[in-house]
Formats: structure tokens, C-alpha cells, sequence
């Protein structure tokens, strides 16, 4: 099996995800991990965690024609793509973007067409959960990209 | 003919419910199903400005035809990673 791409209720397997991606034909690993960033809004005080939810089908379709688009643009050996459901705390990866390649350029601008097209494009949600109690919805912006 | 409509994230957590059958009219199209889910949930209404339709999985328009057991999901702006 040359991609592992599933949608996992528990704490992404990070060294897994590496040494899957690992191949004697890569000559470059390039790894992206999305992890929960705190933040301090003024009416809910402190981030505590991210909770995602999916359209599981759907989620996993998307991220499969993913994979199958990346590796018709760049010489993929193999590729990772590992987003966690449920709560993540502070620090913890969300998701998990691997991808090697024989050389370093290619599994740099793999990675992060990944990366930027789940979030552009996968059924996947996160809601703020706050120090107070609160949470909301997370509505990306439509300008922002790269973040 | 009858659709399964399936609600997420900010649309779930308004209507109160995740997944609804539907018994629609032949030749009823993505609008018109969704016209009838916000009537049914009428404070989803305010949040499907942005919203994304899927039947069967795959991103559709509002124009896109229906078909007796299709699903069709109303998805909110995503924020996966």
C-alpha cells in the first residue's frame, strides 16, 4: 500500500506516519503537522481545545481524490494523510500531512498542496471550545489562505 | 421520492438533529430540498449563505437534479486542519 489516508478518533500516530512515508527511493521527507494554537478572545477568555467533526464518506473520498491529484503532479513514493476526529488539546496535531518524494523540492510543494487543499475542500469542521465553557464554530475567512 | 438530507457542524447544532428524511416531489432539485429543510428548521436559514451542497458524496448545485435515495448534505464552511 503506498498512501495511508484515514480518519482516526485517537492521537495521530506521528513516528508511524514517518516511518510509513519512509523508502529507500525518497531522497526527501517533508512532514506537516496542524496542531491546535492557543488564543485568548476577549469574551471566553482562554482556547482549551479544537473539537472536529467530518463527513466521514465524504471526507475520506475527498482526501483518497486527493492524493490521487497530487501524485499525478509530483514523483510521490508515498504519501500520509491523518486527521484526528473528537478533541485536541493545546499542541496536539489535528492532522498529519507526509509525503516523500526522491527529491526535496517536490516533497516540499506536495505537502503543502495537501495541506492547503483539505482545508480548502474536505467536509471537516472544528469548533472552538473556550476556558468558560463556550464554544463556537470555526468560520474560516474567505480572504485568508496560508494560514 | 424520498432523500436522506444530512446537517453538520453549525446547521446540526441549529436544527437539533443531524440526518432527516425527506419525501419530495419527482424532478425536485437541491433548492428545492433545502427549501424545505429550513422550512422545517427555519434558524438554519441564517447560515447557509455559505453553505456547500453535496448529493451522493460529490459537491452539487442547487440546479442539480434529486433522485429517490439520494443523500444530500448541506455543508457549512469547512475547517478541517
Amino acid at each position: 500500500m503506498s498512501d495511508w489516508i484515514d480518519i482516526l478518533s485517537t492521537a495521530l500516530p506521528i513516528s508511524q506516519a514517518i516511518e510509513f512515508v519512509t523508502h529507500p527511493d525518497a531522497g526527501g521527507i517533508n512532514i506537516f503537522l496542524g496542531t491546535t494554537r492557543a488564543e485568548r478572545s476577549p469574551a471566553h477568555r482562554d482556547l482549551v481545545a479544537l473539537d472536529y467533526d467530518a463527513y466521514h464518506l465524504m471526507a475520506m473520498q475527498r482526501m483518497n481524490r486527493l492524493a490521487v491529484e497530487a501524485r499525478r503532479s509530483w514523483p510521490i513514493v508515498r504519501l500520509a494523510i491523518l486527521h484526528r476526529m473528537g478533541r485536541v488539546h493545546l499542541g496536539e496535531p489535528s492532522v498529519i500531512i507526509a509525503v516523500s518524494c526522491p527529491h526535496r523540492a517536490d516533497a516540499f510543494a506536495a505537502c503543502r498542496w495537501l495541506i492547503d487543499q483539505l482545508k480548502a475542500d474536505v467536509p471537516i469542521w472544528k469548533k472552538e471550545i473556550w476556558a468558560d465553557g463556550a464554544n463556537s464554530w470555526v468560520l474560516p475567512d474567505l480572504e485568508k489562505s496560508g494560514q | 421520492m424520498r432523500i436522506t438530507v444530512k446537517l453538520f457542524a453549525i446547521l446540526r447544532d441549529e436544527a437539533g438533529v443531524g440526518e432527516l428524511l425527506l419525501d419530495l416531489p419527482a424532478d425536485s432539485d437541491v433548492a428545492y430540498a433545502v427549501d424545505r429543510t429550513v422550512k422545517q428548521f427555519p434558524s438554519i436559514g441564517d447560515h447557509l449563505a455559505r453553505a456547500a451542497y453535496a448529493v451522493n458524496r460529490e459537491y452539487a448545485k442547487p440546479e442539480t437534479a434529486l433522485h429517490d435515495g439520494d443523500e444530500l448534505a448541506l455543508i457549512p464552511p469547512v475547517s478541517g486542519g
